[in-house]
């Protein structure tokens, strides 16, 4: 797909530095340093509603802790500074132990923190459901995400082409998510857009995520699975509606096709040197996948058991790319 | 089937010149200790009085003594894991993925189970037969059972350096990555067998401490009057009881998946792999309580001390204690909002972790009010309480920001995550671990470490917890996952350049460490504590002399009150002499000393070996030969030793005398002061 790689760096640097500051002291003075800082990857620059709400409750939740915990500890180091042996003006009270009324505000302090969090969390929760559909003038796209070893799958049912390691998508549109694994478990997450989600054998999840600006961000995998891990990386890439229906039509003129037997070697261990597509894929593969019509991946096979099994790839990304 | 099961020459990593050579050098160091052991004359001693003392003083030493080498270890791994990621930026580093991820998967393990596990019951072993009282736990040799059968884990992990390889999954072996078909290697049987056999030894641990706490205190010790550190122990010890056996059950079945064919976690054939999910943690968040409660005691402890105080809200911090170890039950699913239940679940989850905070917080202010209108003195022990307070308001804080599902969505599996959770148990445990040491070696030896090189301990440790993971939290923000190996993202760069600083800064707070212990035994003569009692402690374990007696007590003590020893020494004060007469000296019996544990242990170490390696015959052998073992100890006749009254009379008579002179010194010391005031 051309256009689309060379595309990376470029809207990679356009990130503004966002705005910072929102929240005081200790833990927010690395978050700032961290925004200064202009990472490219950071769930602090959110791409979409998802992250940007996630975004929202992180920041609050640490404010309103940030609002006990500070005092707390300047508190421990003034206690501790005040009643040094050598302060002569300090007041000993060597039998105060118990104090009904500080017990009740020792108490209530946490307890009206955790009561004001539990409400944040609560609403949060349904909110920011992963499987609950986002709100949208659009109709949510389908995609349907295989994790291999040590490749993702990117399967769109509903125009009949598959992607592997490279996610492309119309941006503004949502996005909805059916995931599973054909070997073991990962998690499929890509920072810039929210949520996480654990992709596992014979079960699919459902994870709704929306991209609404133009732009290319980092995807992982975000569980050890085997020596493949540390490459199991894609780029998601969302472009304007036009390009998309560009990009797919220039998918479905070339590439393999993806039928039974082409995914049986998706399922060797391997990490792909390119990011590729498959110009049609076989109705229904998905659901063999979960339902395991499909055979799981072969883990290492071929190796003298017991005694250092061959990873996947010997080679090193580093030297794929 | 061959004689050695799958063990081959293929087992041992002759083609790979790290493992090779850093498993070599590691077994030349153990063997060369061993001979020069032998070759000075030293093994009698150390069967007499280590090997097979049921003292459990001893055993706490050991079990100590077991934590620090295992640290090292640990720390080691660490230190090539900050060196990989330092360097492996669109590099391969000097780790290939499938060394990396056994460096990690040992990392997580053994600091754990072999480190701060053996700390913390260590600690417990030392004191809490003393505060409590008592001449020792209520299954002495039991005891000595648990620690071997502790050290025996810790050694089958170590074998795995040279023969085979350890666990690549992590430092709990989720399935189905840890199954047969995905981890056909011997990685994780190493981890399964070491764990289930070190877990054996907890749990009789916890069956140990439990019925010692509930049935052993000397007269007049009612449950409130007992000293927190005691509670704290009993709600330790009753997780382990409750959550050890669960931990046991999910490895049995996992275990069974991989060597009989079952399909508990296998996603095939009507297994499932969330299961194993749920089960470990129902396991592992109580866990992260058995190791933080001691802990939490610990702080009470040296805090009411150092602050000349006692414990403020001290019925509250009961209360705070057994709401967390009743609470940390409830709370396993948090570790994976992110596997896809429902809001509602997730929610309800989400608000019983943030419950947790409640009484850990109370806790804090608690300490904050026992040092408010005392006199803070900032001996070793306070600084690392005083350290922990600040760095674990910190970490306990991102903890709660990661028990709301929707920020645990972006957080979860990141490096934000891995930043708490060294944050916290460095803060809670590490440090705790070390105020218990620095408190309680002058009891445990008899004399006081130096404070100038424990200082420079506690700092370097302090800034290096905050250079090597402050980062780590950033870096999370950013979107790092954990357990990379290499990576390609710029951004993360510089973030795990200081990381690796941080690593170096805890380095030179380890070596501060190993300072410390070499130059307090070289002038250990000049450092004694003759009294018994070198910070003016307020429990029981300083009513006795450092090292106290194998029987602890002359006579037990009378407890009339939540801190006898400190009104002990009030009115002594107050009278100008020791307030208890000498007493009638009487003989004691005490346990006597059985190879029991050591010998089991053995044993263990050759049935999980055989079991790892498939040798059939030899796990008969085994098994065969620790149920001899147990058939032996328990047909013994002669179970006890009496210490006769006049030696008794001896040991308690030369403390006595000290504590008089201390007394009289103190009196003076007061009357010249009264005198240059008026």
């Amino acid at each position: 797909m051309p256009g689309l790689a060379a595309g990376d760096a470029a809207i990679d640097r356009k990130r503004s530095s966002a705005t910072a500051g929102k929240v005081g002291l200790l833990l927010l003075a690395l978050l700032v340093l961290s925004e200064l800082g202009g990472c490219g990857r950071a769930q602090l620059q959110p791409a979409g509603p998802v992250s940007a709400a996630e975004r929202e409750i992180l920041y609050d939740s640490l404010a309103i802790m940030l609002a006990i915990v500070v005092p707390t500890i300047l508190a421990i180091l003034g206690v501790v500074w005040w009643y040094r042996p050598s302060n002569r003006r300090a007041r000993r009270m060597p039998d105060f132990v118990y104090s009904g009324r500080v017990e009740l505000v020792v108490w209530s302090i946490p307890a009206l923190v955790v009561i004001f969090l539990g409400g944040i969390a609560w609403i949060g929760s349904h909110d920011l459901d992963p499987a609950k559909p986002l709100r949208s003038h659009h109709a949510p796209l389908d995609i349907q995400v295989v994790s291999l070893d040590w490749k993702w799958l990117f399967i769109y049912p509903k125009l009949g082409i598959a992607s592997v390691n490279r996610l492309v998508v119309p941006a503004g549109v949502p996005l909805h998510l059916t995931l599973t694994s054909a070997t073991v478990w990962n998690v499929f997450w890509v920072p810039q857009l929210g949520t996480m989600i654990y992709c596992m054998s014979g079960m699919a999840d459902n994870l709704y995520l929306e991209a609404s600006h133009r732009g290319v961000y980092y995807g992982e995998s975000a569980m050890i699975d085997g020596d493949g891990f540390p490459d199991m990386h894609f780029n998601t890439h969302a472009v304007s509606r036009d390009r998309f229906d560009a990009w797919v039509q220039a998918t479905r003129g070339s590439g393999p096709v993806l039928n039974e037997q082409t995914y049986r070697a998706l399922l060797r261990q391997s990490v792909p040197p390119h990011p590729y597509t498959y110009r049609s894929v076989q109705p229904g593969l998905f659901a063999d996948v979960v339902l395991l019509r499909l055979p799981p991946g072969h883990g290492p096979q071929g190796a003298v058991p017991g005694v250092h099994p061959i990873g996947g790839s010997n080679v090193h990304p580093a030297e794929l790319k | 089937m061959t004689l050695l099961g799958k063990l081959t020459w293929q087992a041992f990593p002759l083609e790979e010149p790290l493992p090779l050579f850093s498993g070599l050098a590691v077994f030349l160091v153990l063997i060369a200790i061993l001979v020069w052991v032998w070759r000075k004359g030293h093994v009698p001693y150390l069967w007499r009085e280590w090997i097979t003392s049921v003292d459990h003083k001893r055993i706490g030493i050991m079990y100590f003594m077991l934590g620090s080498v295992m640290l090292l270890r640990g720390f080691i791994d660490a230190i090539m894991m900050r060196t990989q990621q330092a360097i492996a930026f669109r590099a391969p580093g000097f780790l290939p993925p499938s060394h990396f991820d056994q460096v990690f998967s040992a990392h997580g393990t053994i600091m754990i189970f072999f480190v701060a596990m053996p700390f913390m019951i260590g600690l417990m072993n030392l004191i809490v037969p003393l505060q409590l009282g008592v001449r020792d736990v209520a299954f002495p040799t039991l005891n000595s059972v648990s620690f071997w059968l502790t050290a025996a884990g810790a050694l089958l992990v170590n074998l795995s350096l040279l023969i085979g390889q350890f666990d690549r999954t992590g430092w709990l072996p989720y399935p189905p990555l840890s199954e047969l078909r995905y981890s056909p290697g011997v990685g994780v049987d190493y981890y399964c067998w070491a764990i289930q056999i070190s877990g054996i030894g907890t749990l009789m641990t916890g069956v140990n401490f439990v019925t010692t706490i509930l049935k052993l205190r000397a007269p007049g010790m009612h449950y409130t009057r007992m000293p927190m550190f005691c509670w704290t122990a009993l709600a330790a010890n009753l997780l382990i009881v409750a959550a050890f056996p669960v931990l046991t059950a999910t490895l049995g079945m996992l275990l069974l998946d991989r060597y009989v064919g079952f399909h508990f976690f296998t996603d095939t054939a009507g297994g499932n792999s969330m299961l194993f999910m749920n089960l470990i943690w129902a396991w592992g968040h109580p866990e992260v309580y058995i190791l933080a409660l001691p802990a939490f005691g610990i702080f009470s402890e040296v805090v009411s001390t150092f602050s000349s105080k006692p414990l403020f809200g001290y019925r509250s911090m009961i209360y705070a204690t057994m709401a967390i170890c009743i609470i940390s039950f409830m709370v396993w699913l948090h570790h994976f909002f992110t596997m896809g239940a429902g809001a509602t679940v997730n929610s309800i989850f989400g608000i019983a972790s943030m419950i947790i905070a409640i009484p850990t917080g109370v806790k804090i202010f608690n300490w904050l009010f026992t040092m408010y209108g005392g006199t803070v003195r900032l001996r070793t022990p306070m600084l690392w309480a005083i350290g922990f307070m600040v760095s674990f308001t910190i970490g306990g804080m991102t903890g709660v920001l990661m028990a709301v599902p929707p920020a645990d969505f972006q957080l979860h599996n990141s490096l934000f995550l891995v930043a708490h959770f060294h944050n916290v148990i460095i803060s809670a445990v590490v440090f705790g671990a070390f105020a218990g040491y620095t408190y309680w070696f002058p009891k445990a030896f008899g004399f006081v470490l130096d404070e100038r090189l424990g200082k420079w301990a506690f700092w370097l440790w302090n800034i290096g917890l905050w250079v090597a993971w402050g980062p780590g939290y950033i870096v999370g923000l950013e979107g790092m996952t954990r357990r990379l190996q290499s990576y390609d993202v710029a951004e993360w760069r510089p973030w795990l350049l200081v990381m690796a600083g941080g690593v170096v800064i805890i380095l030179l707070g380890i070596l501060a460490q190993i300072a410390q212990i070499v130059v307090s035994v070289r002038t250990r003569d000049r450092r004694r504590d003759l009294t018994g009692d070198p910070w003016d402690g307020r429990n029981l374990e300083w009513a006795t002399s450092s090292p106290p007696p194998a029987f602890n007590f002359a006579a037990l003590p009378n407890v009339a009150d939540q801190e006898p020893y400190w009104d002990m020494k009030t009115r002594a004060r107050e009278i100008g002499q020791l307030v208890r007469p000498e007493p009638r000296y009487e003989a004691i019996l005490m346990p006597r000393n059985s190879p029991t544990g050591f010998v089991t242990a053995f044993f263990a170490v050759v049935t999980g070996f055989a079991l790892i390696w498939h040798i059939w015959w030899l796990v008969i052998l085994g098994l065969v030969g620790s149920y001899a073992t147990f058939v032996v100890f328990a047909w013994r006749d002669h179970d006890e030793e009496l210490i006769p009254a006049e030696e008794v009379a001896r040991l308690d008579r030369a403390n006595r005398a000290a504590r008089t002179t201390r007394l009289q010194e103190r009196m003076a010391e007061r009357e010249s002061q009264q005198e240059s005031h008026e």
